[in-house]
């Protein structure tokens, strides 16, 4: 027997409904949650600056990165010429480079191999982890003990042999680190799509004939993509790292193209003579990139996701 | 528990010949590789000559074989500047690789606890506030990175830490030298600090944030509140209910940890003159040596597959719920 519900109470409730305010869209709740968080604003500000320099690097740089000039060589930042004039803001090289336009120049590589290796990974990592999660079966065991095996060792020296025998160069650098990153996007998509293939929704797109390849695009897909862009934004910073590392050990790209990693390999040459410049300001790049992308993908998980915060 | 070891021990088989197979994989990425070994003014006989010596004209599966087979043999090829077996100048490196690493492992857990436990008391005081900016700070910076900078200023600037340079305290003892090992000990911490905190920067920030927010999560379960209201003190219910229980999630990470570390030693000892098994990779790499790199980055997959393996037997013999997952 079902309960009795006064028709008072209905009515109160219908009142509550059509009183409610307009569901806000996604957009001004981000906005708002944004406005409250206020770090993340700073980070989205850094980083578009960054990406100012990299787009823009040859028109807003004030030198010829490669320009030597070795009668200036190792110039402290602000020195003034006989002009009275500042010609290198933060300095210059063992080689007498601008080092503030080696500088802008640098953001280009990483955020370059940032985002395309991320991209690589995830769309990768991803594909493989929902083919595992929705199939199952020896597809889905093949796909996890090789993600086993990638974890079981590390990566980093793989990617460093890998580099030595194909050679330096954007586009190894982008592949092999992209590839090194498919692991974790197809964990965490294998997991979700295990969760979503149980619902209703799915149930419901198969028996009105959907294929399978539908019911991946259109009911999985967009359904677990809040956890991977979280992913995603750490990515980018941990590749960039990577590939500050590889290009600091010579493994990035040609010397002549100016990285932060790169001119931080320079720097080591000229450390003991107390040329603190040349180790500070790229070094500064990489941690307020990758300090930016942190905070953003901190925010991005609050916002889109509470639930990975402990993972 | 016998169970447990059996599907453990298959598995890090499994992960072993994975390792071995992409190992020998990458070295044919480029097609034939024979050109790694040879100079590049190397003539047409040359070439032919030397294809034929290191087997590159064999069959892939047969060479394959003959890799496996040497590496159980402890033969991974030789050096090409050294003309000496790869893994012998490997294993020469690694006493002094294994210190450094075990070092940063010691120092990211043992100031990760205290510091995450303390954050969390306190949590949103401007303490707590100041720690997680510092952290967060620790794991956007390159390694290296800070390396140069603690270089600069602690080593160039306040010169009280050496910059460069080992004092051993595992070979001596390998050699059965104890005493040695011993007095050489607080001079080895004094060198041990800056490359140390270098390499553990990373994980010691992410390992305070980590034990931070876990500890957050136990202290408002509610044993920890029946806890306080049967009036134990503060600091019983910290060390006593909820300490164990936050360290749990930085326990599993430890396994993982290691490997983490030597991923690190490669830049961080490059930066520290530091005479490891890292900076031997880094020369191998300026110098194009292809078997030395291969033999260290074999021989760190196994140390890693190893201390794994170790490491997951020793907790499914602490905590039955592994064994039983």
């Amino acid at each position: 027997m079902a309960e009795k519900v006064s028709p008072s109470v209905v009515r109160a409730s219908l009142q509550v409904t059509s009183l409610n305010p307009p569901q806000p869209t996604s957009w001004e709740r981000m906005r708002g949650s944004l406005l409250k968080a206020k770090w993340p604003i700073l980070a989205i500000i850094i980083l578009s600056l960054i990406t100012f320099m990299a787009v823009f690097g040859p028109q807003i740089a004030p030198k010829d990165p490669n320009r030597q000039s070795l009668i200036e060589r190792l110039t402290p930042p602000l020195t003034e010429n006989e002009a009275g004039e500042i010609n290198y803001l933060i300095g210059t090289d063992g080689l007498g480079r601008d080092l503030l336009s080696r500088v802008i120049y640098g953001a280009r590589v990483s955020l370059l191999v940032g985002f395309s290796a991320m991209l690589i990974g995830g769309v990768l990592g991803t594909s493989l982890g929902i083919i595992a999660g929705y199939f199952g079966g020896v597809v889905d065991d093949i796909i996890m003990r090789l993600a086993d095996i990638q974890l079981a060792f590390p990566f980093i020296l793989l990617t460093i042999m890998v580099l030595v025998v194909l050679g330096a160069g954007v586009l190894n650098l982008v592949l092999v680190l992209g590839v090194g990153q498919w692991v974790t996007y197809a964990r965490i998509s294998r997991a979700q799509t295990l969760s979503q293939k149980e619902k209703e929704f799915v149930e419901a797109a198969r028996s009105i004939g959907a294929r399978d390849w539908e019911i991946i695009t259109r009911a999985i897909l967009p359904n677990i993509l809040a956890p991977l862009i979280v992913i995603g934004s750490f990515n980018v910073a941990s590749v960039i790292l990577a590939e500050a590392s590889l290009s600091f050990l010579g493994l990035g790209v040609p010397p002549t193209v100016p990285t932060w990693g790169g001119i931080l390999a320079e720097s080591r040459d000229q450390l003991l003579g107390g040329y603190w410049w040349l180790a500070v300001f790229p070094g500064a790049a990489i941690m307020l990139t990758v300090l930016s992308l942190n905070i953003l993908g901190d925010w991005l998980r609050d916002f889109l996701d509470p639930r990975l915060r402990n993972r | 528990m016998g169970q447990f070891i059996a599907r453990r021990l298959l598995q890090s088989i499994v992960v072993i010949f994975g390792v071995t197979l992409l190992t020998f994989m990458t070295l044919h990425l480029a097609g034939d590789p024979t050109y790694l070994y040879v100079s590049e003014r190397a003539s047409e006989e040359e070439i032919i000559a030397a294809r034929k010596a290191l087997g590159f004209d064999r069959p892939l599966p047969v060479q394959y074989l003959s890799f496996v087979g040497g590496m159980l043999q402890g033969d991974l090829g030789n050096s090409l500047r050294a003309r000496k077996p790869a893994l012998d100048l490997v294993l020469e490196r690694l006493p002094a690789t294994l210190e450094l690493t075990l070092f940063a492992l010691v120092l990211s857990t043992t100031l990760s606890i205290p510091i995450g436990i303390f954050a969390a008391m306190r949590r949103g005081s401007p303490a707590d506030g100041g720690i997680m900016i510092l952290a967060m700070f620790g794991q956007s910076m390159p390694g290296f990175w800070l390396g140069i900078m603690l270089i600069l200023t602690v080593g160039l600037g306040l010169r009280i830490l050496p910059i460069s340079g080992h004092v051993a305290v595992l070979q001596p003892m390998l050699d059965g030298d104890f005493g040695k090992a011993i007095g050489n000990i607080p001079e080895a911490i004094r060198h041990l600090i800056l490359p140390g905190l270098t390499i553990s920067v990373f994980s010691l920030s992410r390992n305070a944030r980590l034990v931070r927010s876990s500890m957050l999560e136990v202290l408002s379960q509610d044993y920890i509140t029946t806890a306080r209201s049967k009036g134990l003190g503060e600091r019983k219910v910290i060390m006593r209910h909820a300490f164990r229980n936050a360290l749990l999630p930085l326990v599993t990470l430890l396994g993982l940890e290691f490997g983490f570390l030597l991923s690190g030693v490669v830049v961080t000892e490059t930066v520290f003159s530091w005479p490891g098994v890292g900076r031997l990779v880094f020369n191998a790499i300026t110098q194009r040596d292809i078997p030395l790199v291969q033999a260290a980055v074999v021989m760190f997959s196994f140390l890693f597959i190893f201390l794994n393996l170790l490491v997951d037997l020793i907790y499914a013999q602490l905590d039955p719920r592994i064994r039983l997952s």
